[in-house]
């Protein structure tokens, strides 16, 4: 047994310096500090946005279509339908195809191209929207020769491709091996076992992801200022310019009319209602998700 | 009469490795065989090349012949359809998470096509009948999820779901060891009426087990079937001194 | 127990022909093994419906580099590499130069990564070491908040909040006791540099922070318990323990947050003035990459117009994906190396 190396009693026994511990007050009070400065905006923000969004709200708001200049009144009532028509035209694109490369990459996937498919979806996530947009305005606007509802959803469905892909492909992996076997065991082909036993398992978390996404693309705006472009008058036509709630708002806001603004305001109340709504929709569908699949 | 299992010079893969040399074995009908042998000498992998399984490894490959009755596994006949005869049951209960305890049982039959609803009913309960879990679940089964059982129950689940299409061989891959010891004891007495409508394969590393259940047992060691005959005469008198070790417990 | 027997068994051949005194029992052995065609032509469709969507990705971002390329080809002709270092933007005279949206960019976002680091890792350490679990979650929720919001909504609370807090009070102030340095002078309009850099702060922030909280809960917690049986002080055992190792990985998170300040466009072209000028003052409005594009873009009258803007989108794309790419190996080294380092 060596010898126990002595050590001066008044090292063990010596209080922490003054100095050490006032550095240590000062960090922690300072990291409290920061989430106090970080969580200002934040309340502000949203205050702001109830305080002078309800103001602004009202039924004619829902349902009419903006007045000419300096008239009162008027509405976003068709920025609201050019949104959803927008969204339904990315999603119809955006979804099949980024999920359809998360099958990919999860089942067929492990080798060099899918790491390649893989690391291309990461680096198509950081592309800034106002670059995805000048593409789509490439493909789709100057084919066509005009602005387009179509050439918006193709903008963001660009977006929301990388998002759902990596979501759909960490889902699936999720899924036990074993699940798989059982269905192979039965003689299920493999196509089949994907679809209705992979993907089935998986399903509120491809929801999940497909619904973040969404919610994602629902506010942007630099993609559709030159391919969307907005529109005064209501547009249901894939192939004609369509109002956005996003650029409504853009545009009132840095107008030089109050009442604008105020509409500003009101419009932005709405973008993120749908917003909040489509990510707390994820949230229940996540949760209830196991026990929808009773044959 | 149920079909037995001719198998013939029999090699597996997984890539370079060779994980089974020349398997010969004659696996008689309505009767349990089990497969015993110590951990890697291939007796999963030897029944998982029974219905094909053994390839939806990458890389892995299997060549030989194996007659299931008249039905050549390996002469060309597309994997899915040789499995669709053949019921497998995994060494972890491994029932559909998202479906109900109906939904798993039906689940073999409906992924392949079969509409008929009065008839899936029908036999989804003859089938919880003869895997004993019937009166545990009859009145939820709709309700319940299949995941939501205990293990025991689980087991006899996916026994039931691959009782569903109606195999002639049932292929079992250490069934029992996730299990408790009463969930095992049900399964031993399952697999005891089974084996009169059924030829059945029981990997297991229970000795005790094989020689409770089975009829018929093989000796694996290192990739090579050492012995196979009456489960009397390997656990009593062997014929090869490897299999007298293994028995006696000098290895594995 | 029940022990119904299935009766007489189904035949061997893979296509069985019901027998007659069967029939019951073929009724309910009609399996779907009667329709088994092979399921191989099925399942390579699907497989290369599948890897179709995969190369759909690729295919993106080829088309992507090649519109961008393309339609800048005409710009670059006319004005070469110098295009980056020249200042004139001149539409009237077709005379382009983008050093002030490179300059706009750069300080811009360099601006929104010296307030918004400290904060981030402030609240990523309050978050991780400090905050008693019951908050923690809420917190870091909340956070994540922050990031959900769409950039034009941050934009509009700017022009009508930020900017006139900004002006009133702020500049003022920052014009009287830093004034000496050359940054803060000329008229506290408000609108400017200044208020560019803090809203993108506050929108970088989000992502600072939870990679940096990914990263320190990633370091195990033996660093921690080593650092605390020396006899350190929380921050000591944070500094050392757990922020020490995180470095790489937080830089990365800085990285990452500042390809989204260089490409951040509404908030940006909101309260930044848009003037194409190099200002020495933070006060001074300027122009950034992004919001060029967004203001001029679909006003553009000629093709040569046209093609300086696309090719400033090319210059922003480059940029963008290099400084990402270079933030998830940063990221990645962190978050699979630690734990296989963790015994050394």
């Amino acid at each position: 047994m060596p010898d126990a190396i002595a050590t001066p009693a008044s090292f063990t026994t010596a209080p922490v310096s003054l100095y050490r511990r006032s550095v240590n007050l000062i960090m922690t009070s300072a990291a409290a500090l920061a989430v106090v400065l970080v969580l200002l905006p934040l309340g502000a923000i949203f205050a702001y946005l109830v305080y002078k969004g309800i103001g602004a709200l009202n039924w004619d708001f829902l349902t009419q279509t903006p007045k000419p200049v300096g008239e009162a009144g008027g509405g976003m009532a068709n920025a609201i339908a050019g949104t959803g028509l927008i969204l339904l035209i990315a999603s119809s694109m955006g979804v099949p195809i980024g999920i359809g490369a998360g099958i990919y990459l999860a089942e067929y996937g492990r080798n060099r191209l899918g790491d390649l498919v893989r690391f291309t979806a990461d680096v198509l996530n950081g592309v800034p929207s106002i670059v995805v947009g000048i593409v789509a305005y490439a493909i789709v606007v100057l084919t066509q020769g005009h602005f387009s509802a179509l050439a918006g959803g193709v903008a963001l469905a660009i977006m929301m491709i990388p998002t759902i892909t990596r979501t759909t492909e960490e889902m699936l992996l999720l899924v036990p091996n074993a699940v798989r076997e059982a269905a192979y065991g039965l003689g299920v082909s493999r196509w089949r076992t994907t679809l209705s036993i992979t993907l089935r398992t998986a399903t509120s978390g491809v929801i999940t992801g497909v619904m973040l996404a969404f919610a994602r693309v629902a506010g942007e705006t630099a993609p559709l200022l030159f391919t969307a472009f907005g529109n005064q008058y209501w547009n249901w036509k894939v192939n004609q310019p369509t109002a956005a709630l996003s650029l409504q708002v853009f545009t009132y806001a840095i107008s030089p009319f109050d009442e604008w603004h105020r509409q500003a305001w009101a419009g932005a109340l709405i973008l993120i209602i749908l917003i909040v709504v489509a990510v707390s929709a994820v949230r229940i569908v996540a949760s209830r998700g196991m026990l929808k699949g009773a044959s | 009469m149920g079909v037995g299992i001719k198998v013939e010079h029999l090699n597996a893969w997984f890539g370079k490795t060779q994980a089974l040399h020349d398997i010969n074995m004659d696996v008689p009908a309505n009767h349990a065989t089990a497969v015993i042998g110590p951990s890697g000498c291939g007796k999963s992998t030897y029944v998982r090349c029974l219905n094909r399984m053994h390839e939806t490894i990458p890389d892995a490959r299997a060549e030989g012949r194996v007659a299931i009755g008249t039905l050549d596994v390996y002469d060309g006949t597309p994997a899915v359809q040789i499995r669709r005869r053949i019921g497998m049951v995994f060494q972890k209960p491994n029932p559909f998470p998202t479906m109900s305890i109906y939904g798993n049982v039906a689940a073999g039959l409906k992924l392949n096509g079969f509409r008929d609803r009065r008839r899936l009913d029908e036999i989804v309960e003859r089938s919880l009948r003869l895997s004993a879990l019937w009166e545990e679940v009859k009145d939820t089964l709709h309700k319940q999820s299949g995941a939501s059982l205990s293990g025991g129950q689980q087991q006899r689940l996916c026994i039931a779901r691959a009782l569903a299409v109606q195999p002639e061989v049932l292929l079992m891959d250490e069934p029992c060891s996730a299990l408790d010891p009463i969930s095992t004891g049900k399964i031993e007495e399952l697999i005891f009426q089974l084996k009169e409508n059924f030829t059945i394969v029981i990997v297991t590393h229970n000795m005790q087990q094989a020689s409770r259940v089975a009829e018929f047992t093989g000796f694996f060691l290192l990739g090579k079937l050492i012995e196979f005959d009456k489960t009397e005469k390997i656990f009593t008198t062997p014929s090869d001194k490897r299999t007298e070790d293994y028995i006696t417990g000098r290895f594995g | 127990m029940a022990n119904p027997a299935f009766g007489a068994p189904r035949l061997d051949e893979p296509q069985p022909v019901a027998e007659p005194q069967l029939v019951a029992k073929a009724e309910a052995n009609s399996e779907p093994l009667l329709q088994a065609g092979s399921s191989h032509v099925a399942d390579e469709v699907f497989r290369y419906a599948m890897l179709a969507c995969g190369l759909c990705v690729l295919a993106l971002v080829g088309i992507i580099i090649y519109e961008l390329v393309k339609g800048s080809r005409l710009s670059w002709h006319a004005f070469g590499f110098s295009f980056f270092f020249r200042s004139e933007w001149d539409p009237v005279n077709e005379q382009f130069g983008a050093l002030p949206f490179v300059y706009g960019t750069l300080v811009s976002s360099i601006l929104a990564l010296l307030l918004a680091v400290p904060l981030a890792i402030g609240v990523a350490i309050f978050i991780t070491e400090m905050c008693p679990s019951r908050v923690k979650g809420v917190l870091a929720f909340v956070t994540e908040l922050l990031a959900a919001i769409p950039s034009v909504i941050y934009g509009l609370w700017a022009i009508f909040v930020l900017v006139p807090l900004l002006r009133q009070y702020v500049q003022p102030w920052l014009a009287r006791y830093l004034g000496w340095t050359d940054m803060f002078e000329g008229p506290p309009y408000g609108i400017g540099m200044l208020a560019a850099g803090v809203i993108l702060a506050i929108m970088v922030v989000p992502i600072i922070s939870s990679i940096t909280r990914e990263v320190m809960t990633a370091v195990p917690q033996q660093q921690r318990e080593a650092v605390l049986a020396l006899g350190a002080t929380r921050w000591e055992m944070i500094r050392t323990g757990v922020l020490r190792n995180a470095r790489a990985g937080i830089l990365g998170g800085i990285i990452l947050g500042l390809g989204r300040a260089l490409g951040e466009t509404m908030a940006v072209t909101m309260v930044i003035g848009n003037r194409p000028e190099i200002a020495r003052s933070l006060f001074a409005p300027g122009y950034t990459m992004a919001s060029v594009i967004a203001n001029e873009f679909s006003e553009a009258t000629t093709d040569t117009y046209l093609s300086a803007l696309v090719e400033v989108g090319l210059a922003l794309f480059l940029v963008t994906i290099i400084v990402n790419i270079l933030a998830q190996i940063l990221v990645w080294s962190v978050t699979r190396g630690m734990p296989a380092r963790s015994n050394a």
